[in-house]
């Protein structure tokens, strides 16, 4: 079946995604209540400037609501039954986790421009760079993508696959030069370089401080190499344990 | 024309072979009705042929296409309601029903129609916006079912559609199955209703253990026993089952305010029973004499209860 009309399919899970899952507790609490509490605890009584604080609200703002819907979706509908009668329809499995994915990505995207439209507000126009629209495209595409793959275990309990996703990506989100900018770690900064989340953050110094570790190409193009190993990875793992699920 | 087509069909879990070497065929404007006790593997069966369980071995052509190699194709064809699955509870009938036309990639002004339609004929229409986790359970599987209908299927698996219903319910979605067999369509219904079954199949398949035992007309199936010949008698006043121990009654069973009398010699046994009327004053309401019926057949084949 011809691909353009796979895609209008994934549009269409897509859309149902959105209506559904944006209200769910989860969404709310992992995807915006918990960054909020976080940035606030970071920033509340210290002498930090706008510029140093921006980069980092806007990835760990982009980082939690594009992975927080994903998770949710694969166990709710395994616990609901509605996967089986989605599967059934003549719509691909990777249609189904494309779907899912952009609507994660649309959620992402839409919260974190209301942060970068504030941010234009206080700080000008200047920091709205290619590289930095690029990157947020392409990161709330991998961050959806890393959503997606975190649920891919067989589960039909939404909280074990939130137990999980937490695991994962805390420690991710505290390595990847959010608090700590990556020239000023010390070896730990190796380890920074396996998320996908500090490629995106030193993009965002670069748009917003002008200060960056890596040149603007690395980080779009590990973001790009992120983003389909991840997108890939979650088709695959999703595809092998589906049949576990009825 | 064969619109589902099943060869050598196998599913193996673990060492367990849940469906066993099946075959079967559906044709178009056919019901086939599929029977048996649970874990008989008929939800597997379904699962096999909409293409959500991959088999072990063996084929299913689903209206010309292998449901393994073409997929998509197969399942443009079908309309399902399996069991256990549900609606999208947060949506609205609507909502669910023009998802469904998206998914089949119905365009848009057809699916809004196609929508509107289903949505009077199973008389939602006056709930269409309010959301599935709101509605009866009645209701709830309506929209199931016109979820199925959304793409004029043009083959039907049915999965216990009316399990759990009130009448109302049953008997709409009961017409609109006959509706869709009478359009065309090849339908293979799954129900532990066996009055069900008689009433709406063409053909019955009873499986157990995984396999087909027999496959065949309803009243073909009925015929294959020979020895359960019954009257069923109703008196104005209670009667105990001893008092009709006659001979030539094989067996006694009781059925609401009826008794129902095995025998081999219905004509031998009547007689009897007006006599016990008339000595009694006890008077007969109704009479009847039953040959064997379809769940004498099932429990015969299957050893077990429906």
């Amino acid at each position: 079946m011809r691909i353009l009309e796979q895609l209008k399919r994934s549009l269409a899970v897509a859309k149902k995604d959105l209506l559904i899952y944006f209200l769910k507790g989860p969404t709310i609490i992992f995807g915006l209540l918990l960054p909020s509490f976080l940035f606030v605890a970071f920033a509340i009584g210290r002498e930090l400037s706008t510029t140093f604080l921006l980069p980092g609200l806007l990835g760990m703002t982009l980082f939690f609501t594009t992975s927080a819907v994903g998770p949710v979706i694969a166990p709710w509908e395994t616990r609901m039954r509605t996967l089986e009668r989605l599967v059934s329809t003549p719509i691909a499995l990777w249609g189904i986790i494309l779907g899912d994915i952009i609507a994660s990505f649309t959620f992402g995207l839409f919260v974190t421009g209301v942060v970068l439209l504030v941010g234009v507000i206080v700080l000008g126009t200047h920091i709205m760079t290619v590289s930095l629209l690029t990157g947020t495209v392409l990161a709330a595409f991998c961050f959806s993508s890393l959503g997606l793959l975190l649920s891919s275990p067989p589960t039909n309990d939404p909280s074990r696959i939130m137990m999980l996703s937490t695991l994962v990506k805390f420690p991710m989100f505290l390595i990847s030069g959010i608090f700590i900018p990556l020239a000023e770690m010390n070896t730990a900064r190796v380890v920074s370089y396996m998320s996908p989340l500090t490629y995106y953050v030193d993009l965002s110094r670069f748009s917003v401080q002008k200060t960056n570790y890596f040149d603007p190409t690395v980080n779009l193009a590990a973001l790009f190499g992120f983003t389909v190993f991840l997108c890939v990875a979650a088709m695959i793992l999703h595809k092998r344990s589906l049949t576990e699920r009825f | 024309m064969s619109m589902i087509e099943v060869s050598n069909l196998t599913k193996i879990f673990n060492s367990l072979r849940a469906v066993d070497t099946i075959n079967f065929d559906v044709q178009r404007g056919e019901i086939l009705g599929l029977l048996g006790p649970n874990g008989a593997g008929k939800t597997t069966t379904i699962r096999m042929l909409t293409g959500i369980l991959k088999p072990d071995e063996g084929t299913a052509i689903i209206g010309g296409y292998n449901i393994q190699k073409n997929p998509l194709e197969a399942k443009q064809l079908m309309g399902i309601v399996p069991e256990m699955a549900n609606a999208y509870i947060d949506l609205s009938p609507l909502q669910n029903l023009l998802l469904m036309g998206e998914l089949y990639g119905i365009p848009k002004n057809v699916r809004k129609e196609k929508a509107d339609q289903l949505l009077t004929l199973f008389g939602m229409h006056k709930r269409q916006h309010d959301k599935v986790k709101t509605l009866s359970k009645g209701l709830h599987q309506r929209v199931i079912v016109a979820m199925a209908l959304m793409n004029d299927s043009q083959v039907l698996f049915l999965d216990e559609p009316t399990a759990g219903l009130d009448v109302e319910s049953t008997r709409l979605i009961r017409s609109i199955i006959k509706k869709s067999k009478d359009s065309g369509a090849a339908v293979l219904l799954t129900t532990h209703n066996i009055q069900e079954a008689d009433q709406l199949c063409d053909r019955i398949a009873i499986m157990n253990y995984g396999k087909i035992v027999a496959i065949e007309r309803p009243e073909r199936l009925k015929r294959t026993i020979k020895s359960s010949t019954s009257v069923e008698v109703a008196f104005s006043e209670a009667v105990e089952k001893n008092q009709l121990q006659f001979k030539d009654v094989n067996k006694i069973e009781t059925r609401g305010d009826r008794l129902r009398l095995y025998t081999d010699k219905p004509e031998d046994v009547i007689p009897l029973l007006v006599e016990y009327s008339n000595a009694t004053q006890n008077k007969v309401l109704s009479l009847n004499t039953l040959g064997p019926d379809l769940e004498d057949v099932f429990v015969r084949l299957t050893g077990g209860n429906p």
